[in-house]
């Protein structure tokens, strides 16, 4: 299977990429919405330049999970630790202060806007230029413009959506949005990047790019990855570790052999005989 | 020839002050979704205010009534009176609401408009003002020697004064990362948390900005009919000028604004005479009907696709 070979290259490839100390911990989660059991008692750990899938079936509270850790829901119980703090109460745009960037299941760009005014957007947390300065002093304001538009043409040679870069995204292919979106966090020079199904929906060559991305990403940048996805393949391809979650509880974690023996997952996700 | 070039142009300048009042509405609902109906009180609020402190400062500053000093003071002091509205509003009324449906928060800006009437009657007194910019409303002259046509010299400096300010928007909302970031929450709230965009900031300068307009055009449209009471209304030409424009497009109110206003005063000087004149007062609203039917999202609105 190519896909296979790919992934398995990348990571060779990738060989001088460490897997450091932990740097978010999630410990005894629990999320209720008013008598809806959506996570029960989920701890799990994540290290630093590891690539970390969240699995489990439709309903199984992945995506929960996941905006658990970009602060858009508070858990009623549990702690989450991330690089050594324990987090107090957040509001939902303080993640990307903290480094923390992230993709969505049903795309979020910002339709109306270019591809670079979109990807843009990612640096707004690391410029300082207010409304004021803008108007009184348009240099400095300019100056710090062109700064971040540098790093952000780094991203665009990255994900290679040069040619696009003045299309409005509303009128891209879905698979070349996917990939704007990714552009987008990874400008944000997040510690931590959250990708909810970045494959979901896309053709076979779609995936593989996505894939390979995904890999570069957390190959060249260091970044940490934690993924929700449903394609198993990919998954298991592309995964250091693998969290798997069933109606809101965790029932496996390990690698992805480890999980892929687990006979409570076989039972609970993969089904005893598809 | 030269009278249909009078009332067209006529129009058009009339057009650039609806376009004016449109554009609060379409700031508004642009970034929260909220049709903000007390845009029109906005108006008189401001106005109002203007004027009641070009009363009393006088008295407080020993200024001279009239003078430069109490004109730009007074001006300060309702910009300030209006930002502070416009914070307030979105913080008590609005971000309660959040996630109701849009018909609710509708709703609750209808009763913003009385309670917003009324405050301002309460503050400064029902009684009808005149406010003067002091512009006057004469012909200009070299534009009558040379070409024979008629344009009063206060839609002139009113239009002027509105373009300048549309110019200055755009700019901002295009070249600054305040600008983007506005677009962008206009665009997805959502994705503009997760980028570190904070909606509530957003949200308080577009209540600030859309203040600012308010007043803008309190002050115009106030020096040309009085501040009173039916000033709230004049605001509601706004309507038409934004089911032609589209709701979601500042482009689109400037246009609809100027279709507006040209084809109300060519209608009513070509049209008005086979049905008894008086048409100027409707006929935008029947033009907008018409619209909804061939193009309901306006002319730059965006289009809604449901998916079924």
């Amino acid at each position: 299977m190519m896909m296979n070979d790919m992934a398995q290259e990348a990571v060779a490839a990738g060989g001088g990429r460490k897997i450091g100390e932990v740097i978010l911990d999630l410990q005894n989660i629990s999320l209720r919405f008013g008598g809806v059991k959506a996570l029960t008692d989920i701890s799990f750990d994540v290290r630093k330049h590891e690539i970390r899938a969240i699995i489990g079936p439709n309903g199984a509270g992945k995506s929960s999970m996941l905006n658990v850790i970009n602060g858009v829901y508070h858990p009623q119980e549990g702690r989450i630790v991330f690089h050594g703090e324990e987090r107090k109460e957040m509001e939902p745009y303080m993640a990307a202060s903290q480094g923390i960037a992230r993709t969505f299941q049903n795309i979020a760009l910002f339709k109306g806007m270019s591809v670079l005014d979109n990807i843009m957007t990612g640096r707004h947390m690391k410029m300082n230029a207010g409304l004021l300065s803008h108007m009184l002093y348009f240099g400095r304001a300019q100056k710090e413009e062109i700064e971040h538009r540098k790093k952000v043409e780094e991203v665009i040679d990255f994900l290679e959506i040069q040619s696009i870069r003045k299309t409005p995204v509303g009128r891209l292919p879905y698979g070349l949005q996917k990939r704007v979106e990714l552009a987008r966090a990874l400008a944000a020079d997040p510690d931590l990047l959250l990708l909810d199904e970045p494959m979901a929906g896309m053709n076979v060559e779609e995936k593989q790019d996505m894939c390979r991305f995904i890999l570069d990403v957390n190959d060249q940048f260091g970044t940490t990855i934690v993924l929700i996805e449903h394609d198993m393949g990919v998954v298991m391809d592309i995964s250091d570790r693998v969290v798997v979650l069933d109606y809101g509880k965790k029932i496996g974690d390990g690698t992805p052999d480890e999980v892929k023996s687990n006979p409570e997952v076989i039972a609970a996700y993969l089904g005893t005989s598809h | 020839m030269t009278f249909f070039l009078e009332v067209l142009i006529g129009g058009l300048l009339s057009g650039v002050l609806y376009a004016l009042v449109a554009l609060g509405f379409v700031l508004i609902f642009k970034a929260s979704g909220v049709f903000n109906f007390a845009q029109g009180a906005m108006v008189f609020f401001a106005a109002l205010t203007f004027v009641g402190f070009t009363e009393v400062l006088p008295g407080w500053t020993g200024l001279e009534p009239g003078s430069g000093g109490v004109f730009w003071l007074a001006f300060a002091l309702a910009l300030a009176s209006m930002i502070v509205l416009g914070i307030a509003t979105e913080k008590v009324v609005l971000r309660p609401l959040v996630n109701q449906p849009p018909i609710t928060l509708f709703m609750a800006t209808i009763g913003l408009t009385f309670f917003v009437e009324g405050l301002a009657q309460a503050i400064w007194g029902a009684n009808a003002r005149g406010l003067s910019l002091g512009i006057s409303d004469e012909p200009v002259m070299w534009i009558l020697d040379d070409f024979d046509i008629i344009i009063s010299k206060f839609d002139l400096i009113a239009a002027g004064i509105a373009l300048v300010l549309f110019v200055v928007l755009a700019l901002l909302f295009q070249y600054t990362r305040v600008g983007r970031a506005l677009r962008a929450v206009a665009d997805d709230h959502q994705a503009a948390l997760s980028v570190g965009i904070p909606l509530k900031h957003i949200w308080a300068i577009v209540w600030g900005v859309a203040g600012f307009v308010a007043l803008i055009a309190g002050l115009i449209w106030g020096s040309r009919n009085g501040v009173q009471f039916a000033l709230t209304f004049t605001a509601l030409k706004a309507l038409p000028v934004l089911i032609l424009g589209g709701f979601t497009s500042v482009p689109g109110a400037i246009i609809g604004g100027l279709i507006i206003g040209a084809s109300e005063k060519l209608a009513e000087i070509y049209i008005g005479p086979f049905v008894g004149g008086g048409i100027e007062s409707w006929f935008p609203y029947v033009l907008a009907m018409f619209f909804l039917l061939v193009r309901p999202e306006g002319l730059f609105g965006e289009k809604h696709i449901d998916r079924v």
